[in-house]
C-alpha cells in the first residue's frame, strides 16, 4: 500500500543554519508515528514545512498521490487537508469555541453554518466541552482549550492530522486528558504525526517512533523496538536521560 | 555543520526555475496594466472640454517655476511649526496617555481630566482652536507672540489629543501577561512601563502614528489662517499677483514630497522589526 503522506530528502534552513537536512518519511493511512528528539532537532519545522507553513528548500512531499511542494499546487487546498494542532493551542480569542471549532468548515469547506455548528457541538460534547461551546478560548484552562484545538482540526475531517508537542505547554495533571483524547483518536483509526516530548505515550499510542537528531532522521521502528534497544548512540544518549 | 552546504536536486532546481518565470511574468503583467491603466486615464483627461483651460491654469509650467521661491520660503515655516510640534506633541500626548492609565482612587480627578480634555480636543475643528489660540492668546497676555509659537500651540492642543489616544490603545494592546512577567520579575511600576509595554505598544503604535503625522504634515497649512506666510498663504499670494491657480499646486505637492518618505520610512520600519522578531514564513 503506498504512503498517505510521503517527505522526500527534505531540506530546510533558518539563514545559514540548517534545521532540516535531507529528511525522509512516510506515514500510511491510519499509522500513528511519533517523532522525538531534543529540542531544537527540528521536530516542529518538520511539521511546519509537511503542511506548507514553512517553504522547504528541497525535496518533495506528497499527499496521496499528489505533490504538493510542487509551485503549481494550491497551498491552501493543500492545507486544508491536513489538521493541525499547536504547542501553545493558537485558538482564536475574538471567537468563541464554537466559532473556532466550525470556522474551517464554513468557510473553506463551505458547510451551512447550522450543519456545521450541529457537528461542532457533537464533537465538542465528546471531548467535555459542550457546556463551554459559547466561551471564550480565554476563559478556557490549558487543558480545555487544546481538546477545543484539537476539536477544531479534526472538524473538517482532515487525512492527516499534525500535532506539534501539544501537551508541552500544559501542566501534568492537564497532560493526561489531552493524550486520552489523542489515544482515542488513534484508536478510532485517524492517521497522526506527531511530534512530542512524552516517551510514555509514543510508546504506547504509536506505531512507530523516529528519532530526529539535527534535522536527520537516526532511526525508526516500532516503539517496542527503538525505545528498548536503541541502536544510535544518539539516540541512547537520549532515551537514557528520560529513564533517569 | 563541517558538512558540505547542501546542492539542490534537479527538482528543487526545476521548481526555482518555475518561481522565477512565475515572478518574471508578474512583473509583465504589472508593468503592461500600469501602462494601459495610465493611457486610459490620460486621455480620459485630455479629451475633456475643458481641459485645455484647466491645464493652462492650474498646470503651466511657467508660473510654478516663477512662484517656487516664494512658495518654497513659506514651506520653510511649515517645516519649522512642524518640527516643533512633533516635540512638542510627542511630550503632551504621551504624558496624557500616561496620565489616563494611572491606576488608584488618588488619581481619579487627573484621569477625568485628561479624558474630557481628549474626547474635547478631539471634536472641536482645528481651524477653530487656531482661531482661539491664535487670536485668544494675544488678547489675553495683550502682547505680540510669534506666529510660529501660536502655530505651533493650536497643532498641539489638538494633535495632542488623537496622538494621546493612539497611545494609550498601544499601551493597553500590549498583553496583561507581559505586565505580571515584569511585574513577578521585581519591576515596579514606571520601570515595566519604559522597559517592557512601552517598547511593545511602540510597534502596536508605529503604523496609526506615522498616519497621524502624515496628517499633521499637512494640517501645518492651516496656519496660514493666522496670517503667517506659509507656503499656502505664499500660494494664494503668488495666485492673486499671476491669476493662476498653478501655485496651489505647486504648493500642494511639496506637501506630498514631504509625505512620501514619512510613508516609505514606516513601512520599512515595521517590516524590519517584523523581520527580526519572527523566525520563518509569514503565509
Amino acid at each position: 500500500m503506498s504512503a498517505l503522506l510521503r517527505a522526500e530528502e527534505l531540506w530546510k534552513s533558518f539563514g545559514d543554519r540548517e534545521v532540516l537536512r535531507g529528511v525522509s518519511l512516510e506515514v500510511s493511512a491510519h499509522e500513528v508515528v511519533a517523532v522525538i528528539g531534543a529540542s531544537g532537532s527540528g521536530k516542529s519545522t518538520l511539521l511546519r514545512c509537511l503542511n506548507l507553513l514553512e517553504p522547504i528548500d528541497d525535496g518533495r512531499i506528497l499527499l496521496g498521490d499528489e505533490d504538493i511542494s510542487d509551485p503549481r499546487v494550491n497551498a491552501n487546498r493543500a492545507r486544508s487537508r491536513f489538521g493541525a494542532v499547536f504547542q501553545s493551542y493558537n485558538l482564536f480569542p475574538h471567537l468563541s469555541v464554537l466559532d473556532n471549532v466550525t470556522l474551517a468548515s464554513r468557510a473553506v469547506h463551505k458547510v451551512p453554518r447550522p450543519e456545521a455548528e450541529e457537528r461542532g457541538l457533537t464533537l465538542l460534547g465528546r471531548v467535555g466541552l459542550a457546556d463551554k461551546a459559547r466561551e471564550h478560548p480565554d476563559r478556557l484552562s490549558g487543558g480545555q482549550q487544546q481538546r477545543a484545538a484539537i476539536v477544531r482540526a479534526i472538524a473538517t475531517d482532515p487525512e492527516i492530522l499534525l500535532l506539534d508537542e501539544i501537551t508541552s505547554a500544559l501542566d501534568p495533571e492537564l497532560v493526561g486528558e489531552v493524550l486520552e483524547l489523542v489515544r482515542e483518536l488513534a484508536d478510532e483509526g485517524t492517521t497522526i504525526l506527531m511530534a512530542t516530548h512524552e516517551m510514555s505515550f509514543a510508546r504506547d499510542v504509536a506505531h512507530r517512533v523516529v528519532f530526529l537528531d539535527a534535522g536527520r532522521i537516526l532511526e525508526q521502528g516500532p516503539p517496542a523496538e527503538v525505545f528498548a534497544n536503541p541502536r544510535a548512540e544518539r539516540t541512547k544518549e537520549f532515551l537514557a536521560r528520560f529513564r533517569a | 555543520m563541517t558538512d558540505a552546504p547542501h546542492q539542490p536536486s534537479g527538482l528543487e532546481l526545476e521548481r526555482r526555475a518555475y518561481r522565477k518565470r512565475q515572478s518574471t511574468r508578474s512583473v509583465f503583467v504589472a508593468v503592461a496594466s500600469t501602462i494601459a491603466f495610465a493611457v486610459v486615464v490620460w486621455l480620459t483627461i485630455v479629451n475633456t472640454p475643458g481641459w485645455a483651460a484647466v491645464q493652462q491654469s492650474f498646470f503651466d509650467p511657467a508660473t510654478a517655476l516663477a512662484a517656487l521661491p516664494r512658495v518654497w520660503d513659506g514651506f520653510l515655516l511649515n517645516l519649522q511649526v512642524l518640527g516643533l510640534s512633533v516635540i512638542t506633541v510627542a511630550i503632551a500626548a504621551t504624558a496624557l496617555a500616561l496620565l489616563r492609565t494611572l491606576r488608584g482612587p488618588v488619581f481619579f480627578p487627573v484621569r477625568v481630566l485628561a479624558a474630557a480634555y481628549t474626547d474635547f480636543f478631539r471634536g472641536v475643528p482645528l481651524i477653530i482652536v487656531l482661531y482661539l489660540v491664535g487670536f485668544g492668546i494675544p488678547a489675553l497676555f495683550n502682547a505680540r507672540i510669534p506666529l510660529i509659537v501660536l502655530g505651533t500651540a493650536a497643532i498641539t492642543i489638538t494633535y495632542s489629543a488623537y496622538v494621546s489616544e493612539v497611545i494609550r490603545a498601544g499601551i493597553e494592546a500590549v498583553h496583561p501577561s507581559q505586565r505580571l512577567a515584569a511585574r513577578a520579575l521585581g519591576l515596579g511600576y514606571a520601570r515595566t512601563l519604559q522597559l517592557v509595554v512601552l517598547p511593545q505598544a511602540l510597534r502596536k503604535m508605529t503604523p496609526p502614528l506615522m498616519n497621524d503625522f502624515v496628517s499633521m504634515q499637512k494640517d501645518v497649512g492651516l496656519i496660514s489662517i493666522l496670517g503667517a506666510v506659509d507656503a499656502v498663504r505664499a500660494a494664494q499670494i503668488e495666485t492673486a499677483l499671476s491669476y493662476n491657480f498653478t501655485p496651489y499646486v505647486v504648493a500642494g505637492l511639496l506637501f506630498v514630497l514631504l509625505a512620501i518618505p514619512t510613508v516609505r520610512l514606516t513601512d520599512w520600519y515595521t517590516a524590519r522589526l517584523r523581520e527580526r522578531e519572527q523566525m520563518g514564513s509569514i503565509v
